[in-house]
């Protein structure tokens, strides 16, 4: 082998060798990106929120209505009250109710989301059963509380929000590393 | 130095096989270049079809050919076999007939990994369009493959990520290859400032597709995870992240601009000088221009993303990053004005089509700067003003700038020069029936229609008419390339070693047609 031939298959290989590291590049993104995230905070969705203004503005009433759903998720999951009336600043509790049918235990994650999307920056959740991961034991029954306060800064021409809960299954192996919510793993049940 | 060839080609020609299996089987650089041309153009059909059905189902409003899933469709194979069956297989064919020629090199590094990447295409291009049939259709998420959607569709999306994978693997060696063969086996003498441009560029190209390529396939694979084994990347279900995809994509997304467009660069900065008698203007700063690009091109992709959330900081940073490739691209668009300068111009085909690319490609740059722009991007996302943005420089761009060059070069290809009233009539129809059919599109986004919808408001429908029109026209006009193709295969003026008279160029030192093997023996460069 003439010793261009041998620089070429160096070079070859070489960039091969590159285009490998880049394919893992791509993966290494997610755990970075969740590394930014929370650095950032931008997609702390699973966090009490600091509330600094309690004051409650009894001028306004806002509709809050509760939306619960499962995803492939064997759990009874409601909302012990449709839809509740609150003054902005004003803490308010609500609480939800989820029953196990399955004679194992299984864990599940809620997810919150608003209606009208941009609604989310103003619910501020000071205590939820979303912040951790729910285990229920077989055939278990749990009822969990969130205590919210809805921010004065909510813009007038909005009149209800719309809190939808979505609980995923999370099966420790599978979805656990991939959760972006490790954050709260630890506190769990 | 034109005389080292022909008796090497008669040697090697007898123990070659003939018929289907030369082709199967070639590691000839040429003709692997020459199959690579002839893909695209059937992939440049099959795209440009179906954006003949979608701009028939735009041609009046409401549904009236194609359901909207087939639409959706429609865009996204059109879009996904336009830039990865059509451009970027177009501008690898010319680097495989150009680069050994313009460096001095017998053939490519790796000849045989050569014949591979090649032939991956037809296999990925047929993945792409047979999932037309799968049950469900094809992918219809556009090619951006956004989830969750991409996370919930049939198995046509499957079959596209398959494709993508194909695409890639192909995309990848033949770049190994192009690198190895600059660096390894110019010519004595061809020092990297003395490489003509189009291979300085295919230099930086080969450098981005490897650097992206593979996070784009490392993207489809977690989305193929996600669809079948359980893992959660971008399925909320499991605590993903959709929005990390869209920056994942995007990392690939936006150095793919520019390896569509460097190429094309290339290409220009070829024909410019070749047609105005003079050496290109500000060579080392075309190299730097080049280069500069190829880097920012990797820190602006989030202005694709301005409406996911992005916090503000993140927004400016992203305008101005992005705005800052303006100044490169710039330094390239003054100095092809500067070459042509007092230059000796003629307006042949190429030149046309060149003159074509820098008016339209600069106009498709402004609108790019406009779509920067956070505050507009806001209201101009997804807008057909995005549409026509990008077409500026795909089509406009890109493919005129591949017309140029299958100009330029057909006679080196050929050994004949093609019919120049035939080849101005195409530029000519190109141009108009171009303009007709994405400069309208404009007003429509500014007005707000958006993309990617099969229907639309009435107060669209006038400039909609003309869209298509335009579109159909444009289409008709491409098969006269066909035409002038296969005619100057067939025969005509026969064409000297140096077709254009005094262009610049190792290229054209051999012979027209170029013969099966050259510069065996190196050329001395002085």
């Amino acid at each position: 082998m003439s010793s261009g031939q041998k620089n070429r298959r160096t070079l070859g290989k070489l960039l091969a060798f590159v285009a490998v590291v880049m394919f893992f590049f791509g993966f290494g993104l997610v755990p970075f990106y969740k590394v930014m995230c929370n650095l950032t905070g931008i997609n702390n969705i699973a966090t009490a929120d600091q509330v600094a203004n309690t004051q409650v503005d009894h001028s306004r009433l806002v509709t809050v209505e509760f939306d619960t759903n499962t995803h492939q998720l064997p759990w009874h999951f409601r909302s012990l009250q449709a839809s509740l009336k609150v003054h902005p600043g004003e803490l308010t509790q609500a609480l939800f109710e989820v029953s196990n049918d399955r004679n194992y235990a299984v864990s599940g994650q809620a997810i919150a989301s608003y209606g009208p999307a941009f609604a989310a920056q103003y619910f501020k959740k000071i205590e939820c059963f979303c912040f951790t991961r729910q285990t229920l034991n077989a055939n278990e029954k749990r009822r969990m509380p969130v205590v919210f306060m809805v921010d004065g800064k909510l813009p007038k021409d909005v009149n209800t929000i719309t809190l939808s809960y979505t609980f995923f299954e999370v099966d420790g192996n599978r979805a656990a590393s991939n959760t972006g919510l490790q954050t709260v793993g630890a506190a769990g049940t | 130095m034109e005389a080292v060839h022909d008796h090497h080609a008669a040697d090697h020609d007898h123990h070659q096989p003939s018929g289907l299996m030369r082709w199967i089987t070639t590691t000839n650089h040429k003709d692997i270049g020459t199959m690579y041309l002839w893909f695209s153009f059937i992939m440049f059909m099959v795209g440009g079809a179906m954006s003949m059905v979608i701009r028939a189902e735009l041609f009046e409003p409401g549904l009236q050919f194609i359901s909207p899933e087939r639409y959706n469709q429609m865009i996204t194979l059109h879009a996904l076999i336009m830039v990865f069956g059509a451009i970027m297989p177009a501008f690898v064919g010319f680097a495989n007939w150009m680069i050994p020629l313009q460096i001095g090199a017998p053939d490519m590094a790796f000849a045989r990994m050569n014949n591979w990447s090649f032939w991956i295409l037809p296999v990925a291009g047929s993945m792409l369009v047979g999932s037309l049939l799968a049950p469900g259709g094809a992918a219809g998420t556009g090619w951006t493959l956004y989830p969750p959607l991409s996370v919930q569709s049939g198995m046509g999306m499957d079959m596209a990520i398959f494709g993508i994978h194909l695409l890639g693997m192909s995309s990848i060696m033949g770049s190994i290859n192009i690198i190895t063969t600059i660096l390894n086996l110019r010519a004595p003498g061809m020092t990297l400032m003395k490489m003509p441009l189009f291979s300085w560029t295919w230099l930086i190209t080969a450098y981005l597709l490897i650097a992206v390529m593979p996070v784009l396939a490392g993207a489809v694979t977690m989305l193929l995870t996600d669809r079948h084994f359980g893992t959660s990347f971008f399925s909320a279900a499991g605590g993903g992240d959709p929005v990390l995809f869209q920056h994942i994509f995007w990392f690939f997304g936006h150095p793919e601009v520019y390896i569509i467009a460097l190429p094309a660069f290339g290409v220009i900065s070829e024909v410019i000088p070749a047609f105005s008698r003079k050496p290109i203007f500000g060579y080392a700063s075309m190299v730097y221009a080049i280069a500069s690009i190829a880097i920012i091109s990797f820190f602006v992709w989030a202005h694709h993303m301005y409406v996911t959330g992005i916090p503000l900081t993140g927004q400016l940073y992203f305008m101005y990053a992005t705005m800052l490739i303006a100044v490169p691209t710039g330094v390239k668009v003054f100095n092809w004005v500067a070459t042509m300068w007092r230059g000796s111009l003629s307006f042949e085909t190429p030149m046309l089509f060149a003159l074509g690319f820098l008016f339209l490609f600069t106009l498709g740059g402004f609108s790019g700067l406009v779509l920067a722009i956070t505050a507009v991007d806001v209201q101009l996302q997804d807008t057909y003003y995005v549409v026509a943005h990008f077409h500026y420089v795909m089509v406009a761009g890109a493919l005129f700038s591949a017309y140029a060059g299958a100009y330029y070069w057909l006679p080196k290809w050929t050994g004949h020069m093609y019919n120049e009233t035939l080849g101005k009539w195409h530029f000519w129809l190109s141009l108009i029936f171009f303009n007709m059919t994405f400069f309208v599109q404009h007003f429509l986004g500014l007005a707000g229609m958006p993309r990617r919808i099969p229907d639309y408001a009435l107060q669209f429908a006038d400039f909609n008419r003309i869209s298509s029109l335009g579109a159909f026209g444009f289409g008709l006009s491409q098969l006269l390339f066909l035409y002038i193709v296969i005619k100057t295969i067939k025969g005509g003026k026969k064409a000297e070693a140096n077709a254009w008279g005094d262009a610049p160029g190792l290229e054209w030192t051999v012979p027209s047609p170029a013969p099966h093997h050259t510069f065996e023996v190196p050329p001395v460069i002085k």
